[in-house]
Formats: C-alpha cells, sequence, structure tokens
C-alpha cells in the first residue's frame, strides 16, 4: 500500500483534486475540513476547560470549609457523581435525557451540551486536586488568616488559595491534556471535531490511515502545546523558596 | 410537553436479554485488560528502568505516544489496522465478534501504558537497599525482581491500580466508537427496542454509578487497611 497525502486536497463533495488544498468559493476540501475540526476540538476543550477550572475550584474550595458539613458533604457528592458515570454516558444524558425534562434544552446546539457534560465532568476532578492542595497546606496557614482578623473569605482569597492553586499545577497539567483527549467523545454526539472528522473522513475517502494520522499528530501536537504552557505558568507562578523544581514530573 | 418516565418495561427478560450480555462484555474486557496491562505494563516500565538505551528509547516512545492520544483515537486505529484476515482465522466466531475483539487487543494496548507509568512509580518508591540486600544475597536481577521488588511494588501501587482499572471500566463505554456489544450498548439497544431511550440511558447511568461507587469505596477501605499495616 503506498501513500496518498493528496487526499486531504481533494473536495469534500465531488472527491477532485483541488489546486493548492484550499476550497475555494464555499467548497471545502479536507484539509480545510480538518482544520475546522481542529477548531472544534480546541474550542470545545478550551471553554469546558474555563468550565471545569470555575466549578472545580468553587467546589473544592467549598468541600474544605470548617464547621459546615452539609456544604462539605454537597461537595462530596457533587464529585462522586460525575467521577462515578462514564463521561459518554454523562453526555448521552445531556444530549438526550436532560431535553425531554427540561424542552428549553432542546434549542441548545450540540457543541454547548458537550462543554457542560465535558467541564461538568472535569470539575469533579479539578475539586478534588483543589481540596487536597488546600488540606496540603499547613493548618497554622488557615489559623494565622484568622489571626490577623479576615473573614473566611478573605482568608481563602488573599492566604490558602494563592498558596495551594499554585501546588496542584502539576495534576492541573494533566487535567488539561486530559480535557483534550476525552474532547474526542463529542463524536458520539456528532460535533465536527477532530475524532468525527477521522470518522467521517475515513469513510468518504477510503484512506484511513492518512486521515488518521494527521488526526493523530494533531492531537499530539495539541497535548504537547499544553504541556509547554503549563510548564511555563508553572516556572512563573512558583513559589519562592517552597516548592523544590519540578522538571521530574512525568508526563 | 409532558414528560412521563416509565420503568416498567425493564424486567427481568429485557436485562437478561440485552443487558447482562453488554455487562458481561464489560467486565471481561475489564479484568482481560487489566491482567494483559498489568504485565506488559510491568515490562515496559521494566525496560524504563534498565538503563539500556536500546530498551529505553522505544519503551518510552510507546508509553508517552499512547498517552497523549485520545483512546477513541486507538480503538479507532486498532480496528482499521488489524487486518480482516485476523479474523478470519476465527472462523464464524471473528466475524461476528471482530468489534469485541478488536477493542480487547486494544484496551491491552492502551492501558499497558498507563499501568507502566502505575508500575514504574512503585518500583522507584522501594528503597536502593532492598536491590542492593537482594544483591548481596546473590541473587540474579531476574530472581531480585521476582521476589524482592515487585511483589513490593506491587502491593504499594495496589490502591492505584484498582483506581485505574475503575477508569478503566469506565472507558469500556468507548467501544461504542467500533460499535462493539458492552453494557451501554446493551441498554442503549433496549431502550431503542421498547422506544424508551430517556429511560435506558438513565438506567445506565445508574448501574454505571454504582458499580463504581461501590468499587471505588472498596479500594478506599483497601487503602486504610494497607495504609496500616505498612
Amino acid at each position: 500500500m503506498s501513500w496518498d497525502w493528496q487526499v486531504f486536497c481533494q473536495d469534500t463533495l465531488d472527491q477532485t483534486a483541488v489546486a493548492g488544498c484550499f476550497g475555494k468559493g464555499g467548497d471545502i476540501t479536507y484539509l480545510d475540513w480538518l482544520l475546522s475540526a481542529w477548531g472544534w476540538t480546541v474550542s470545545v476543550s478550551l471553554l469546558a476547560l474555563v468550565l471545569a477550572l470555575v466549578l472545580g475550584g468553587l467546589i473544592g474550595t467549598l468541600r474544605t470549609l470548617q464547621g459546615r458539613p452539609w456544604v462539605v458533604r454537597l461537595g462530596n457528592a457533587w464529585v462522586e457523581l460525575f467521577r462515578n458515570i462514564p463521561l459518554l454516558v454523562q453526555l448521552f444524558l445531556w444530549y438526550h435525557v436532560l431535553p425531554s425534562f427540561f424542552p428549553s434544552l432542546q434549542q441548545v446546539p450540540g457543541f454547548v451540551l458537550v462543554i457542560f457534560a465535558l467541564g461538568l465532568f472535569t470539575s469533579a476532578r479539578i475539586a478534588e486536586q483543589v481540596r487536597s492542595g488546600l488540606e496540603s497546606l499547613p493548618r497554622g496557614q488557615r489559623y494565622a488568616g484568622m489571626a490577623v482578623g479576615f473573614t473566611t473569605f478573605q482568608t481563602y482569597r488573599y492566604v490558602l488559595l494563592p498558596m495551594a492553586l499554585r501546588i496542584i499545577i502539576p495534576p492541573l497539567t494533566s487535567e488539561t491534556m486530559n480535557i483534550f483527549k476525552n474532547s474526542s467523545v463529542a463524536f458520539a454526539v456528532s460535533v465536527a471535531e477532530l475524532t468525527m472528522f477521522a470518522m467521517q473522513a475515513q469513510e468518504e475517502t477510503s484512506r484511513g490511515i492518512e486521515v488518521y494520522l494527521a488526526v493523530t499528530a494533531l492531537y499530539v501536537v495539541s497535548a504537547f502545546a499544553i504541556n509547554r504552557l503549563m510548564a511555563f505558568i508553572e516556572k512563573r507562578s512558583r513559589v519562592p523558596g517552597l516548592i523544590a523544581a519540578s522538571g521530574a514530573g512525568g508526563h | 410537553m409532558p414528560l412521563s418516565i416509565d420503568f416498567s418495561f425493564y424486567n427481568w427478560d429485557l436485562v437478561h436479554n440485552f443487558v447482562l450480555k453488554g455487562l458481561y462484555f464489560s467486565v471481561m474486557l475489564t479484568v482481560v485488560s487489566t491482567i494483559g496491562g498489568v504485565i506488559f505494563g510491568t515490562v515496559l516500565a521494566l525496560m524504563r528502568l534498565s538503563g539500556r538505551k536500546l530498551l529505553v528509547l522505544p519503551a518510552t516512545i510507546y508509553v508517552n505516544g499512547m498517552r497523549s492520544i485520545p483512546l477513541v483515537m486507538v480503538i479507532l486505529w486498532c480496528f482499521l489496522l488489524v487486518p480482516m484476515s485476523f479474523y478470519a482465522l476465527f472462523g464464524e466466531f471473528g466475524r461476528d465478534y471482530r468489534a469485541e475483539m478488536s477493542a480487547v487487543v486494544t484496551f491491552v494496548a492502551f492501558e499497558a501504558a498507563y499501568f507502566s507509568e502505575i508500575m514504574r512509580a512503585g518500583i522507584q518508591s522501594i528503597s536502593r537497599g532492598q536491590v542492593f540486600a537482594g544483591m548481596a544475597m546473590g541473587m540474579t536481577y531476574g530472581q531480585n525482581m521476582k521476589l524482592v521488588i515487585l511483589p513490593q511494588a506491587f502491593r504499594n501501587m495496589l490502591p492505584v491500580l484498582l483506581t485505574q482499572t475503575i477508569i478503566l471500566f469506565q472507558d469500556t463505554s468507548l467501544v461504542y466508537a467500533i460499535g462493539a456489544y458492552d453494557m451501554l450498548k446493551g441498554f442503549e439497544i433496549a431502550g431503542k427496542n421498547y422506544g424508551r431511550p430517556i429511560e435506558a440511558y438513565l438506567a445506565a447511568a445508574v448501574v454505571y454509578f454504582v458499580i463504581c461507587f461501590a468499587l471505588s469505596w472498596a479500594v478506599k477501605r483497601l487503602h486504610r487497611r494497607i495504609a496500616i499495616v505498612r
């Protein structure tokens, strides 16, 4: 079997090769489609990441509140709920089940539901990291905040969270890479991201190996880019003298 | 639109006909790929720790490569690459269960990469004195690994290995991509046949939740027991 990379220059409708590989006048080639699929993967993942960081940070923090057992229990229930159901099943719940309970969801486009499913799924994992980051701090830090007359909110805002969030950057790096990988389940609800492209283009062109290689390469490039970016953030936000150089963190 | 939820169609016949077959495959896939993954993962970990470039490099590339692509893509790759002639070896069975067999191969290969990282951490957590003690007793490399290092590494990492197995069980639902018949598929087909897809997905979520929650509770208890002994 021989390589045929020309497949990416083909028009998606009539399968004829297009000069310059990019479609003109509204027609698209497989290369155009591949790049737009990458765009979908990146945007779905990044938006889900924002949602996951906000919710995960909030819930992880609530789980460490002292003297509020019900808030803690609610936070724990959230984490257990979203951690113990497979992502694909959660996605089906968002896509098939919830819209029949809440008809207004039927107007929401599929990729928004994917963002919610992926974001909430990851928020449980991030909440767990945030909680363990906060609990790894010495108890004296909380008392120090109380001693200078901070309210609970101020203690978290100025004392505990700035430390904890920097400690958990390495596990957050893997969660960020996971979110990119997990975004591939969106194929199941027909969002036009990379995996969906791979399946469709493979079927249409019968050039599975070339198509899959390109898609796999884009996933690897994305994962590597995130890894470098997070390493940079980690370096910039390191607490001087506290966290040992963590070059060994294996990804 | 008034919504009525009706679970009454979920009787034993239906569970027996659709769901159990899928559950059986999901559990079988989890067990086989845990055992296979731990074996190949340990080999990969030993290769990476051997210090010989010829062994370290391929193992590192394999592990990091597998860990940077989504499982769904690996499933698709394997389904595409393993030729039909391989399945033809198994005759009728190979033709009927092509997706399922492909899934087993994929999961063993994929999980080996993740288990190898766990085993590597486990082996590295053993103090050097243990290695030297084994060498002082005149043990060969193989004896030292088999009798001294690996049993301890395995024991230290047991909770992490089991947690990975729970994740693996959840991930088996991704064989949806190639249409293999797992538990999720069983629920989905049942829901379609009876025109009750919503109840089917809800029931699937509940079953997955109960299984995974119970398992992670058990792992937590085990972790506590092992932690006390050490």
